[in-house]
């Protein structure tokens, strides 16, 4: 009951209410902008938001993530288009549909569903993640380098994308967090003399230039590509006969995706493929699918919002960010001093409680700002690229220097952006790369004081009976593509 | 689906070295090998001071994974050839030739004449010739940051020779 009412709290502040408000309405316009996305656009905030009090910078954060997420569809249905990579299975049926004229019916099944999954996913969220911190006080050194190994071989075996060429990607985001003085022995690691790197690189110029600035790389590619767009009268609300055909493969995908958020992965993107690959299968017209099946849109839109939620648990629980926008909201966190993890659960109760709370009115607020708003959000997507991204650009480059007041973050940043232009070119993904960077200093630290205990003794690591689970998982993760592929041979 | 397997076998047409599987494990090595090579001449801990690993060996573990599963996208690319990317447009490189430029001149002459100057080159660069927004995205959007940031953020930019005009 306590915890209700902290839930609660955000709702009798006008300050919070305001920032979730501002939070939301920024999201949708970022997940609308193909290309920019709520992972964009929580690094380019992040720096706003040190005027800002903990609670409100995590509110601003967790509204844009929510907000994005669902924003994506809405280019999805219009333009053929998703505005965020977890939109992408919208697109197979939301345009479709869009087509025969029916764009209001397929946002307001994908508004509904992306209402359901996310609220769906907060509850998980409330209940779930007070649990896994509670396990997580039984966790020591070894537990901790074994679960976020745990962590980074999900990423590449259930992430977009080359299991191999993600391992590598996170194997490399690691190396990053290895730039700069050792924590344990302050020696100097890969600075070449130069005095800047001796502090390290940080999170922001990586993300930035690994999203922002790659975008615009890619843009610079994509001129002369042609939105072919579809009229939007009004955002309807699904039909009786809608809801009778969709509601088990809301609730279904719903629970796909907040399973799928918690597994540290792309979140939204995975859970979304998933939702909707299981929406075709238990559907009854499997056929109609990829030719405007609302079941399909509910499918896909469900389980990518409902992976919000998901992705906030082992976050918030264990300080091990779930996809690469809750490492955005991780390291807002850790620049507001709070660190995730039990302790914060048993101490700040209120703060976490605000954040689960605020999360329940992003959803509901996406749902109102969507339903009427639908259609002056689609416009934002006709901003001309040649104006957009030189703003974007200014805002990436002022955002980036603001954190350290330095330009050499500044030229990280555009390093980072090259970089990522590439990788994304030859199929490396980027997400990998910010989880790894983010992880890298617990990856070690846990290693080396582990190591410390067991006195160099690699095996005592198997006499950890979590750190072997975790140990095994990570291995399963590892065959998991390949017994996939195999199978799918085999079909 | 076929387009995919057309540019998979363009891509297999190709000596070696002009494949993108080859210059991407190329590059990969070369960066690798040359950080492990600078990984031996980090300082190391007196071993009555050592406590666990010395501070190169996670590095050198990390380079050792990395090559080893380059080394083996690479072999696996020999029976899987990647798809053949098209080519870059010019666009592009003017878009690095810009960040090349926007790095000399905030390092030699203005932060924000450096933001300026980029901005109006790389939306003129993708086809904008209206005055008013050209205009828009060089001074008045900039300027709008700088002051946003300077105000609400209390930030402090780097000395230059238009941000020297608003601080004294």
């Amino acid at each position: 009951m306590d915890n209700l009412l902290l839930m609660m709290a955000p709702m009798f502040s006008s300050k919070l209410l305001l920032v979730l408000l501002f939070g939301t309405l920024f999201g949708l316009i970022l997940g609308v902008l193909p290309g920019l996305g709520p992972t964009t656009g929580g690094a380019l905030i992040l720096p706003f938001t040190m005027t800002l009090d903990p609670l409100s910078a995590v509110v601003l954060l967790t509204s844009i993530y929510c907000a994005g997420t669902y924003g994506g569809a809405i280019t999805a249905v219009l333009i053929n288009t998703p505005g965020t990579p977890a939109a992408a299975a919208t697109c197979l049926d939301g345009y479709p549909l869009a087509q025969k004229g029916e764009a209001g019916r397929a946002l307001g099944m994908a508004t509904v569903s992306s209402t359901v999954g996310g609220i769906f996913s907060v509850i998980i969220l409330v209940f779930f993640a007070p649990i896994l911190a509670n396990l997580a006080y039984e966790f020591g050194q070894p537990e901790y380098f074994a679960l976020a190994i745990f962590g980074l071989t999900m990423l590449a075996s259930i992430g977009e994308g080359s299991p191999i060429k993600n391992l590598i990607a996170g194997a490399f985001g690691i190396l990053i967090s290895t730039i700069g003085k050792d924590f344990m022995t302050s020696i100097d690691r890969f600075t070449y003399g130069i005095n800047e790197l001796s502090v390290g690189i940080g999170f922001i110029p990586v993300v930035v230039g690994l999203f922002a600035i790659s975008e615009m790389l890619t843009q610079s590619t994509l001129l002369d590509q042609v939105f072919k767009r579809v009229a939007l009268k009004a955002v309807k609300l699904p039909s009786k006969d809608d809801y009778k055909k969709t509601w088990k493969t809301i609730l279904r995908s719903s629970g796909i995706g907040s399973f799928i958020g918690v597994l540290p992965a792309e979140g939204g993107t995975v859970a979304s493929l998933i939702g909707y690959s299981e929406a075709k299968r238990f559907s009854k017209n499997p056929e109609e699918f990829g030719k405007g099946s609302i079941e399909g849109i509910a499918g896909a839109e469900a389980a990518n919002n409902a992976a919000t939620g998901g992705a906030m648990v082992p976050t918030l629980a264990l300080g091990i960010p779930g996809s690469a926008t809750t490492a955005v909201i991780l390291t807002g966190l850790i620049i507001h001093g709070v660190r995730p993890g039990p302790d914060l659960f048993r101490e700040q109760p209120e703060f976490l409680y605000g954040i689960f709370g605020a999360m329940l009115i992003a959803n509901i607020l996406f749902f109102i700002f969507g339903f009427f708003g639908a259609k002056i959000f689609a416009r934002i997507t006709l901003v001309p690229n040649k104006i957009l991204w030189p703003m974007i650009f200014a805002v990436s480059v002022c955002g980036t220097y603001s954190l350290s007041q330095s330009i050499i973050d500044v030229w990280i940043m555009l390093f980072f952006g090259v970089l990522g232009f590439f990788m994304r070119r030859y199929g490396f993904s980027v997400v990998p790369v910010i989880i790894g960077l983010i992880l890298g200093e617990l990856v070690e630290g846990t290693l080396r004081q582990s190591l410390v205990i067991f006195d160099g003794n690699w095996l005592m690591f198997l006499t950890r009976p979590i750190a072997l689970t975790f140990f095994i998982l990570s291995l399963i993760a590892l065959a998991f593509p390949l017994i996939r592929s195999k199978k799918n041979k085999k079909l | 689906m076929k387009n995919v397997q057309d540019k998979k076998r363009a891509n297999k047409s190709l000596p070696f070295f002009f494949r993108d599987e080859f210059k991407v494990f190329f590059i990969i090595i070369l960066v690798s090998i040359f950080l492990l090579i600078s990984t031996f001449s980090f300082d190391k801990v007196p071993p009555i001071l050592n406590r666990g690993i010395q501070p190169a060996t996670f590095p050198k573990g990390l380079l050792v994974i990395i090559i080893t599963l380059t080394s083996f996208i690479y072999f696996l690319s020999f029976k899987n050839p990647w798809k053949k990317e098209k080519k870059l447009p010019k666009t592009f490189f003017l878009t690095i030739l810009i960040f090349i430029i926007f790095i000399i001149i905030s390092k030699t002459l203005d932060f924000f004449l450096a933001i300026a100057v980029l901005s109006v080159f790389v939306s003129y660069n993708w086809g904008e010739r209206r005055i008013f927004y050209l205009l828009l995205v060089s001074i008045i959007f900039p300027f709008v940051v700088f002051v946003f940031f300077e105000m609400i953020l209390g930030l402090r930019f780097p000395p230059g020779i238009i941000t020297n005009l608003y601080y004294y």
